[in-house]
C-alpha cells in the first residue's frame, strides 16, 4: 500500500527566506506520526503544501496517492484539517461553523458531532466572537473529528486546551488510530507526541533532522544513571560514552550514551551495586538536547519565517 | 490623570503605523481644493462670466440639491465653496469616521488594545490618542486648505471660514464614530452607523436647501455651509456644531468607562446550535457573511433615492417657471432638465453603490488574510467555487442596490405627484449601471488574483471615477481620460436613448477581468 504522505526533497521559498530546504517525510497509512520542531522550523509550511494552499518550488509531494496541488478538491474529500490558530467567522455560532465545515466536506454526522460537543464540553450556541482561544480550537477539533476522513492533518491542534481536554483529545486520536485512519500531528506538547505517536520526525530550518520511532531515537541519546555503590568509584570516568560524572561518597550520577550502557552497568556491577536508578531520556530531553546544543552554536541563524 | 498614562506613546504608534494612510487622506483632499481654484478661474475668466454662471445656478434646484445653497456665486471664492463645499465635507467626514473606527474599535476587535492595556497604559489612553490623531488630521486638512485658498488670492476671512468648516465637520464625524465604537463591538457596524449619520446629514441639507432652508440647520453639513464662506462670512453657526462635538465625546467617554473591554453596550445574543440548511455550501456562506453589509447599503441607497425623488418635482416646477430655459433645452434637441437631473442622480447613486461592489469583492481578500479561507479551501471546495460564491453575491448585490435606487426614486417621485409610468422608466435608468459596477467587481478581483497585496488600489480607481464623474469640467480632465471610466460609457438614461453595445462591451470586459483574476488565483499561493 502506498504511504499516506510521501515527501522528498521539498523546497519552498518566500522571497529570500528558504522556509523548506529539501524536506523528506514518509507517513504510512494507519500510523499516528509526530511532527516536531521549534517555532518557524517549517511545520506549518509543510502542512500548507500538503493542503494545496502553497505550491512547492521543487521536490516530490504525494498525498493519499495524489498531487496535493493538482488534485486538491478530490483529496480534500478524504482528509480533515485543524489549524494551530482556528480562525472563525465572528458572527457565526460554533455550532453553525461545525455544521458548515462538515457539510462543505460532505459528511455531517450529527450523532458523532453531538457526542464530541459533549466530550469537549463546548457550548455550540455561542458566537465565535465570544469564544476563548481554547474554545475556538475545540470548534476546529470537533469539526475535524466528527468526519470520517481517512487522514487527519493536525497543526498544533491542542494549543490553548486545558489538561482535561488534552486527555479527551488523546482518547479521540486513539479511537481514530484504532479505526485504521492516519494522523499527522504537528505539536509542541512532547508528552502528547510521546503518548500518541508511532513514529516521529524532528524538523529544523526546513529540513528533517531525525526520523524514527521513539525507541530508535532514544538509542541515539543518553540514559541517566544514579547508583549507590560499595567500593570507591574508580574507572568510571575513563569509560567511553560516560558524561557528567558526579561522585558524592558512595553515590554516583552520570549520563551514558545508550550504545555504551552495557559497559557502564557492567563496571558498576564490579563496584557492587546497592541501588540503581536509570531512566531513558524523555522526548523533552531529546528535544532540548537537540536544539539546546545546536541553537547555541548558531546564534541568529535560526530566525524562522513564522507562520505563513 | 493615570487614566491617560501612555497617551503620547500611543499617539506616536498611531502616526507611525498609519503614516501612509494619513498622508494620502490629507494630501488628496487638499490637492482637490488646490486644483479646483485655478480651474474655476480658467472656467470663468471675467466678472461677466461669473455673473452669468451665478444667474444660471441661482435657481437651479438640481445643482443646489447636489452642492448646497447658492451664495456668493458671482465670485471665484463663492464658486469654489459651491462646487467643492459639500463634496469636500463628505470627504473629510469619511476620512474622520473611517480613521476613528479603525483606531478605536478596529484595534480593540483585533485584540491589540488588550495587549497595550496590560502595560502601564491608562484606560482612556488609546481613546485619547485616537482623538488627538483625528484632531491633528482635521487641523492639517483645514489649515492646508486655508493656505491653498489664500495662496491663490482668495480673501483671508473666507478662506479661514472655509477651512474651519472642514475642521469642525471632520471633528463632528470623528466624534460620531467614537460614540458608535462604544455601542457596538463590530467595527463594520461602526462604519455603517456613522456612515448612516453622514448620509442623513447630506440628504437633510439637500432637502432643506431646495425648500425654505429650515432642515439644513439640523444637518452638520448644512450648518457648516451657513457660515457663508466668501459670501458675507459668519462664525457662529460653527459654535453649536462644536458644542455637539464636545457632547458626543463626553458621552463616548462616559460609556467607555462603563463598559467592559472588548464588549459593546449591546450584549451579543446566543446563536443557533446547528446551522440552517442554507448554510451548507459556499454561496450560502457568502450570502450569510455579506447580507448585513448589503442590507446596510440598501437602506442608504433607498434613503438617497427617496430624497432625489422627493426633490424632483421642485426641479420640474423650476423648468415650468423658466420658459426661456425650457425652450432652449428643447431646441437643442436635448433632454428635459428633469431627465438630466434623474440621470445625474442615478450616476451618483451608482458610484456610491460601487463602494459596496468593491467591499464585497474584497471580502475574498479579507477571508484570506484572516485565514478563514484556509478552513473552507481545506474542504473539497475548489478555489474557483469559493471565489465564485463571493463574486456572485457581489454582482447580484449590485443589481439589487440599483433596483432599490430606481424603485425608491420612482416611488418617491410618484408620491410627490409624478406619473406612475415613470417608475419602470427610472428602474431601467438605474439598472443600466450594472455592467459598470460589475467591471469594478472584476477589476478588484483581477488585482486580488494577480497581486493580492495591492487590492486596495481598487478604491483609488473608484475615487478616480468619482472625480471624472463630477469634476471633469472643473478640473479640465482630458476627454480620453474621461472615457476610461466605465460610468462615462453607460448611456445616461432617461436623458439619453438606450444603446446596448456599450453595455455588452463593458460586461465583456468585466468577465475578462474575472477570468484573469481566476487565472491568477489558481496559480498563486493562498494565505498570505
Amino acid at each position: 500500500m502506498a504511504p499516506a504522505i510521501a515527501i522528498a526533497g521539498l523546497v519552498k521559498t518566500f522571497g529570500s527566506t528558504r522556509a523548506l530546504d529539501g524536506l523528506d517525510l514518509t507517513v504510512e497509512t494507519g500510523e499516528v506520526y509526530g511532527f516536531l520542531g521549534p517555532n518557524g522550523s517549517g511545520k506549518t509550511t509543510t502542512i500548507r503544501v500538503l493542503l494545496g494552499m502553497l505550491r512547492a518550488d521543487s521536490g516530490r509531494v504525494s498525498l493519499l496517492g495524489g498531487d496535493p496541488w493538482r488534485d486538491a478538491v478530490a483529496l480534500h474529500r478524504r482528509l480533515a484539517y485543524v489549524p494551530g490558530e482556528v480562525s472563525l467567522w465572528p458572527n457565526l455560532s460554533g455550532g453553525e461553523v461545525i455544521d458548515l465545515l462538515s457539510r462543505l466536506r460532505g459528511d455531517l454526522n450529527r450523532r458523532r458531532r453531538d457526542d464530541l460537543l459533549d466530550r469537549f464540553e463546548l457550548d455550540p450556541t455561542k458566537k465565535a466572537r465570544t469564544y476563548s482561544k481554547g474554545n475556538r480550537q475545540k470548534v476546529g477539533l470537533v469539526a475535524a473529528l466528527a468526519s470520517d476522513a481517512e487522514l487527519l492533518l493536525l497543526d498544533e491542534p491542542t494549543s490553548g486546551l486545558d489538561p482535561l481536554m488534552e486527555a479527551v483529545f488523546q482518547d479521540c486520536i486513539r479511537e481514530v488510530k484504532a479505526q485504521g485512519r492516519t494522523v499527522l500531528l504537528s505539536s509542541h506538547i512532547l508528552a502528547e507526541v510521546e503518548a500518541l505517536c508511532d513514529r516521529l520526525s524532528i524538523i529544523r530550518l526546513g529540513r528533517v533532522e531525525q526520523t524514527g520511532t521513539l525507541d530508535e531515537m532514544r538509542q541515539l541519546t543518553r540514559t541517566s544513571i544514579t547508583a549507590e555503590i560499595e567500593k570507591p568509584a574508580t574507572g568510571l570516568a575513563d569509560l567511553e560514552g560516560v558524561h557528567g560524572l558526579e561522585v558524592d561518597g558512595t553515590k554516583v550520577r552520570f549520563d551514558v550514551d545508550t550504545e555504551y550502557l552495557d559497559a557502564a552497568v557492567r563496571r558498576l556491577g564490579e563496584l557492587g551495586i546497592r541501588s540503581l536508578l536509570s531512566h531513558p531520556p524523555t522526548l523533552e530531553e531529546l528535544f532540548l538536547r537537540h536544539y539546546g546544543d545546536e541553537l547555541a552554536k548558531e546564534p541568529g541563524s535560526a530566525g524562522g519565517s513564522g507562520k505563513r | 490623570m493615570t487614566e491617560l498614562t501612555g497617551t503620547l506613546q500611543l499617539l506616536r504608534l498611531n502616526l507611525r503605523r498609519d503614516r501612509i494612510r494619513i498622508g494620502i487622506w490629507i494630501a488628496s483632499i487638499v490637492a482637490l481644493v488646490a486644483v479646483t481654484v485655478p480651474s474655476i478661474k480658467a472656467l470663468f475668466p471675467t466678472q461677466a462670466a461669473l455673473d452669468q454662471a451665478a444667474a444660471a445656478s441661482q435657481n437651479n434646484a438640481a445643482a443646489i440639491a447636489f452642492n448646497g445653497p447658492a451664495q456668493g456665486l458671482n465670485s471665484v471664492g463663492g464658486q469654489v465653496a459651491f462646487q467643492l463645499g459639500a463634496g469636500g465635507m463628505v470627504l473629510v467626514a469619511l476620512m474622520s469616521l473611517f480613521m476613528m473606527g479603525r483606531l478605536t474599535r478596529g484595534e480593540e476587535e483585533a485584540g491589540r488594545v488588550e495587549l497595550l492595556r496590560s502595560l502601564p497604559v491608562g484606560r482612556h489612553a488609546s481613546t485619547m490618542a485616537a482623538l488627538v490623531t483625528l484632531t491633528a488630521m482635521n487641523l492639517a486638512v483645514g489649515g492646508l486648505t486655508f493656505i491653498a485658498l489664500l495662496a491663490q488670492g482668495l480673501s483671508t476671512v473666507g478662506s479661514l471660514v472655509f477651512g474651519a468648516s472642514f475642521i469642525v465637520v471632520g471633528l463632528f464625524f470623528a466624534a460620531v464614530a467614537l460614540l458608535a465604537a462604544q455601542i457596538t463591538e463590530n467595527t463594520r457596524a461602526v462604519y455603517g452607523s456613522a456612515g448612516a449619520v453622514l448620509g442623513a446629514a447630506y440628504v437633510m441639507r439637500a432637502v432643506g436647501d431646495i425648500g425654505d432652508g429650515t432642515l439644513s440647520w439640523f444637518s452638520p453639513i448644512g450648518l457648516a455651509q451657513k457660515t457663508r464662506p466668501f459670501a458675507g462670512e459668519r462664525w457662529w453657526p460653527l459654535l453649536p456644531l462644536l458644542a455637539f462635538v464636545v457632547l458626543l465625546i463626553g458621552a463616548a467617554i462616559v460609556l467607555a468607562a462603563r463598559r467592559d473591554h472588548g464588549a459593546g453596550l449591546v450584549a451579543p445574543q446566543p446563536g443557533r446550535s446547528t446551522a440552517s440548511p442554507s448554510l451548507g455550501n459556499p454561496i450560502g456562506l457568502a450570502v450569510r457573511l455579506q447580507r448585513g453589509t448589503l442590507i446596510g447599503w440598501g437602506i442608504g441607497v433607498a434613503v438617497g433615492g427617496i430624497a432625489y425623488g422627493w426633490i424632483a418635482p421642485t426641479v420640474d416646477s423650476f423648468i415650468a417657471q423658466n420658459k426661456q430655459l425650457a425652450e432652449m433645452m428643447a431646441s437643442a434637441g436635448g433632454a428635459s432638465l428633469i431627465d438630466s437631473y434623474f440621470a445625474t442622480s442615478f450616476r451618483i447613486m451608482a458610484l456610491i453603490a460601487t463602494g459596496f461592489a468593491i467591499q464585497s469583492a474584497l471580502r475574498l481578500r479579507g477571508e484570506e488574510t484572516a485565514m478563514r479561507a484556509e478552513s473552507v479551501l481545506a474542504t473539497p471546495i475548489s478555489r474557483l467555487r469559493w471565489a465564485a460564491s463571493h463574486l456572485t453575491v457581489a454582482c447580484a448585490g449590485c443589481v439589487v442596490l440599483l433596483a432599490v435606487a430606481g424603485l425608491s426614486t420612482g416611488l418617491s417621485y410618484v408620491a410627490g405627484g409624478g406619473a406612475w409610468s415613470s417608475v419602470p422608466r427610472l428602474l431601467g435608468a438605474a439598472l443600466v449601471y450594472a455592467p459598470a459596477m460589475w467591471l469594478m467587481v472584476g477589476l478588484t478581483f483581477a488585482i486580488f488574483g494577480l497581486v493580492p497585496r495591492l487590492v486596495d488600489v481598487a478604491w483609488a480607481v473608484l475615487a478616480a471615477c468619482f472625480l471624472i464623474g463630477f469634476l471633469a469640467v472643473i478640473l479640465k480632465i482630458p476627454d480620453w481620460v474621461q472615457r476610461l471610466s466605465p460610468f462615462e460609457r453607460i448611456p445616461q438614461l432617461p436623458a439619453e436613448h438606450l444603446t446596448v453595445l456599450p453595455l455588452i462591451v463593458i460586461s465583456a470586459i468585466a468577465a475578462g477581468f474575472i477570468l484573469v483574476g481566476l487565472g491568477g488565483l489558481q496559480r498563486r499561493d493562498v494565505g498570505y
